[in-house]
């Protein structure tokens, strides 16, 4: 027991320094390498909840996947501190009234928020026991049945997500010589090769 | 509870032992070697020759196309392991789900094979 709190514990705090280091690095691949420290200390309070797939969910997706993304998009924008910081001052304005709206915003929720009492009792698929039931075995008896709908939905989203990327990003290249398979296998013999016989000290 | 946690302790053992000997080789090498740092030895090393220019070069947009892709298909598969483990109890329904899902996601998958996004050219 004194393990798991002392686990806590440890992943808690790294987990929040380094989302702190995330937002006050200049260097934007160095904050996403922090990023990805903040997944995997994420990973290990999914653990200590008892949610198994969710943990190994953001292994592979969140570190292997979407830091590798993110590193991508920040190679592709060429960020550099210097141009970034042009023109600080005269957007000073704009920036605390944007940084003040969306202030206002989280006091206003924040304050008005309220636990409505029946929340317990409306939860459609309460936790099984962990003992019995492991977490991905849980999750996957009610996720293609009861939540049949919002799984479809996923797939879509994917779908969408798919056709998207290819439709912004993809580009024929003019003038690349591909290798043409089809044409290769039909080349014969009889069309490309000619025998010639030469007579001696003759010449073609 | 306590029996699921304890299946996950020799990976905390493992992890604490790793950041230990991490932080003895980089820590170690901190404190006990001498540093005399110049500007020759501070810069990149590009095979004895000036380096050309900055690292921090702009990459091509097709990569960023690979890594959207690759973690599409991830996500499809993760989708495949609860699926797997419970596929005793869901029975016909739950399986002709995940063949939709899959069906859906084949139909984006022939797609980017036609338009050739899976070509590097």
């Amino acid at each position: 027991m004194i393990v798991q709190a002392l686990a806590f514990y440890l992943f808690a705090t790294v987990a929040v320094l380094s989302a702190g280091m995330v937002i006050t690095q200049r260097n934007s691949v160095h904050a996403v390498l922090w990023l990805i420290l903040a997944f995997f200390n994420g990973a290990g309070l999914f653990v200590l909840t008892g949610a198994e797939f969710v943990a190994m969910l953001l292994v592979i997706v969140y570190v292997g996947a979407v830091a590798v993304l993110f590193l991508f998009v920040v190679m592709m924008l060429d960020l550099n501190v210097a141009t970034l910081r042009e023109g600080f001052v005269e957007h000073v304005p704009m920036v605390v009234a944007v940084g003040f709206v969306l202030l206002a915003e989280l006091l206003v929720l924040v304050g008005g928020w309220a636990v409505a009492p029946e929340a317990q009792g409306v939860r459609q698929a309460p936790t099984p026991d962990l003992a019995e039931t492991p977490n991905t075995e849980a999750l996957g008896a009610i996720l293609y049945t009861d939540f049949l709908y919002l799984f479809q939905a996923a797939g879509l989203i994917l779908l969408v997500a798919m056709v998207g990327a290819i439709v912004l990003t993809h580009r024929r290249r003019e003038g690349v010589r591909k290798q043409r398979i089809p044409e290769q296998i039909a080349r014969r013999k009889e069309d490309e090769l000619t025998l010639v016989d030469v007579p001696p000290r003759g010449g073609v | 509870m306590t029996d699921y946690l304890l299946g996950y302790l020799p990976i905390l053992i493992f992890l604490l032992i790793a950041v230990a000997m991490a932080l003895a080789a980089v820590g170690g090498s901190y404190v006990l070697a001498r540093h005399r740092p110049d500007p020759e030895k501070d810069s990149a090393y590009e095979c004895g020759f000036e380096a050309f220019d900055d690292a921090r070069t702009r990459f091509d947009v097709r990569y960023y196309l690979v890594a959207i892709l690759f973690i599409i298909f991830d996500l499809e598969v993760a989708f495949l392991f609860p699926w797997a483990v419970s596929l005793g109890d869901i029975g016909l329904v739950g399986f002709w789900s995940m063949m939709v899902f899959l069906l859906v996601l084949t139909v984006g998958f022939i797609y980017e094979w036609r338009k050739g996004a899976l070509e590097w050219e």
